[in-house]
């Protein structure tokens, strides 16, 4: 079944060798951190965390937003999700290989990484990421390899998958549960100290993944014969649009909470992130238009999936699901993880800016994950055609 | 809790393990079913025999304007900290901060004069019920049973969890080689001292109490340095007749952040 993905087109070679010429130039960067340290990052004694936990959050909630396909097909037996499935499994595998190459790239030790596997510490969220996010990957490794494989030997898949696929449902909500209680289990950190982060960040993965997944199955449609069918965009269109509603609504509640009571420490990060934080005559706001724009591209990304979706316009739907995805990528992917580190225990402010060498790695892990994304895609897609499914 | 009562109590626990009431059993007979009630509610933490605390005196440091200095002097250079230059990449075990930072969310807005701006001590709380060892995925930071938050250098593998979870930023992480040079070509860390360790790049590193040094009967550095201005008392929290339990009883002290329920083990008299 691999074989397939060795065979394609000139363009499909193209994207793969700009993918590697992206995760080379990654590599060499990584290669000055791993002989320089962490230093060569723009993270401080204040910002702790920076680019790489953040894109890991992030990236958590798109594997786990695989469940919005997975779900109706196995559990309602929606069958128009047939086709796609598997799409969602397979970017549910790169996300997650994503998330776990963010987490190496953040160590300051990287070689010591296994020592959480020889010194067991259930008492840390982070044991708990660990294991939820490794099962997941197998669980979707398993499901939708041997899934494929039996489409692809024309046969329906073997009965002993079906455990698999239904722990996988509720595994997807796990990894984004045990995720959001890293941070929303700390004392000192008023940003991240509420309990509506884990349903907030799945919420936002119920429409980042999707929309991510609505994005890539377009350009499929573009470009090969492969067809996600309008009442599939339908469906989809409705779940990123009830998820997206209910992660800005999850945002407002936090906003009334902050500026209703008054409270000082819920409000310090919200107003270093929206509005800017006053410290001592200076006024720290490197994040403000980010986030300000996150609002804005997510609610005009909302109002315009809904006018895709009438006029049936597959255009404007792509275009729809990018400001989505953007919207909450600067939210959860920027201003969730850093916001969190303001002010810093003194009450002071440090603002993070990533560093070139930074922003290389980064681009190459979701390099990586493009690579991993297109070959798993390649490989179903070829499947599919071939068996006209 | 002495020995012989605490191995009539391993000995009931053994006995009556067999019908699964050994915890329930042991809290009744030892008197402090009341007690076990608050440990869950997180207001007590440790029985322990031993928790060792410090109370450091802010009016002596503002009478004798560069004793703090010294005693961050003694630590760092008993610790081998490298002195990094950028204030983004310090590591510090022992520093001072102005009081309305080291006290930002305990305080109100209108201090006396001699505290708005005075520089006070900060250090690891060495907490009771402390976050940093909750979080760490390998156990690197670990309690003692003397109630000293430590650190196994070796063991940390950098994920910097521990410095989301403090909330008194006391933790820092070697963001660059602390065994390198400066820019001016100059070692990081100025004179070695070959009785303590220094530390490899990238690993989280914290002030011990002086655990090395209490091991063979020394005070804390700090402690020692301000002896002579009785500035700073260090001794078990949890021995009522010990000199730091007297001047607990005696004079008003707060801790930074009591709110927060880690109860910390270091004590400020204002």
């Amino acid at each position: 079944m691999i074989e397939k993905a060795f065979q394609g087109s000139k363009g499909y070679w193209i994207w793969i060798a700009c993918l590697l010429a992206v995760i080379a130039v990654g590599g060499w960067c990584y290669a000055q951190q791993f002989t320089h340290g962490l230093g060569v990052t723009g993270m401080s004694r204040d910002v702790s965390w920076g680019l790489y936990i953040s894109q890991f959050t992030f990236l958590v909630g798109v594997a786990a937003g695989g469940l919005m396909l997975v779900l109706p097909y196995y559990l309602h037996n929606y069958k128009a999700f047939g086709r796609i499935t598997i799409l969602g499994e397979f970017m549910a595998i790169a996300a997650v290989v994503m998330c776990l190459m963010f987490i190496i790239a953040d160590l300051g030790q990287p070689m010591r990484a296994f020592n959480v596997i020889l010194h067991p510490s259930p008492q840390s969220i982070m044991f708990w990421d660990m294991i939820v996010l490794n099962g997941y990957l197998a669980l979707n490794l398993l499901c939708g390899w041997a899934i494929l494989h039996s489409e692809y030997k024309g046969v329906k898949y073997a009965n002993w998958v079906k455990p698999f696929i239904y722990l996988s449902i509720p595994w997807a909500v796990s990894i984004h549960t045990v995720t959001a209680f890293l941070y929303a289990g700390l004392p000192g950190r008023d940003y991240w100290l509420t309990a509506i982060m884990a349903p907030r960040f799945l919420a936002s993965a119920f429409a980042a993944g999707p929309a991510l997944l609505l994005i890539i199955a377009l350009v499929l449609e573009r470009n090969t014969l492969f067809r996600v069918g309008q009442m599939a965009k339908d469906k989809l269109v409705t779940i990123i649009t009830y998820a997206a509603i209910i992660n800005f609504f999850f945002l407002a509640c936090e906003f009334f909470v902050a500026y209703y009571s008054q409270y000082p420490s819920k409000m310090y990060t919200k107003d270093y992130l929206f509005f800017g934080l006053e410290r001592d005559g200076l006024i720290f706001n490197n994040l403000v238009p980010y986030m300000q724009a996150s609002v804005v591209i997510g609610v005009i990304g909302i109002a315009l999936i809904l006018m895709a979706r009438s006029r049936k316009s597959d255009l404007l739907l792509g275009v729809s699901c990018a400001m989505i995805f953007l919207s909450l990528w600067i939210d959860k992917g920027l201003g969730m993880v850093l916001g969190g580190f303001v002010p810093n225990p003194f009450g002071q402010v440090t603002q993070y800016y990533p560093t070139i060498i930074e922003l290389g790695i980064t681009a190459a892990v979701w390099a990586t994950g493009g690579l991993i994304l297109t070959i798993l895609y390649k490989v179903a897609i070829s499947v599919k055609l071939e068996k006209g499914l | 809790m002495n020995k012989d009562r605490r191995d009539f109590l391993k000995l009931a626990g053994v006995t009556v393990a067999g019908i699964g009431a050994s915890s329930a059993f042991h809290a009744l007979l030892s008197g402090e079913a009341a007690a076990s009630g608050l440990r869950r509610a997180g207001v007590v933490k440790t029985k322990a025999e031993t928790r060792l605390g410090m109370v450091i005196d802010i009016n002596k440091f503002i009478e004798h304007r560069g004793l703090a200095q010294r005693c961050i002097d003694a630590c760092h250079s008993i610790h081998n900290v490298p002195d990094f230059a950028n204030p983004d990449h310090q590591v510090k075990w022992l520093w001072t901060d102005k009081f309305e930072h080291v006290f930002v969310k305990d305080t109100h807005y209108r201090q006396a004069e001699k505290l708005q701006g005075t520089p006070v001590l900060a250090l690891c709380n060495h907490c009771d019920n402390p976050p940093c060892v909750r979080v760490c995925p390998t156990r690197a930071t670990f309690k003692k049973a003397d109630g000293v938050v430590a650190m196994d250098y070796h063991r940390c593998i950098g994920c910097r969890f521990c410095m989301a979870a403090c909330p008194y930023g006391a933790r820092n992480f070697n963001w660059l080689d602390p065994r390198g040079k400066n820019e001016r070509g100059n070692p990081l860390i100025r004179k070695l001292n070959r009785r303590y360790p220094t530390r490899t790049i990238g690993v989280v590193e914290k002030c011990n109490f002086c655990a090395h040094r209490l091991a063979v009967g020394e005070l804390p550095a700090c402690v020692e340095e301000a002896a002579a201005y009785e500035a700073i008392f260090f001794g078990n929290l949890n021995d009522p007749q010990s000199a730091i339990s007297q001047v607990l009883r005696e004079k008003f002290t707060i801790t930074r952040r009591g709110s927060l329920g880690t109860r910390p083990s270091i004590f400020y008299i204002v």
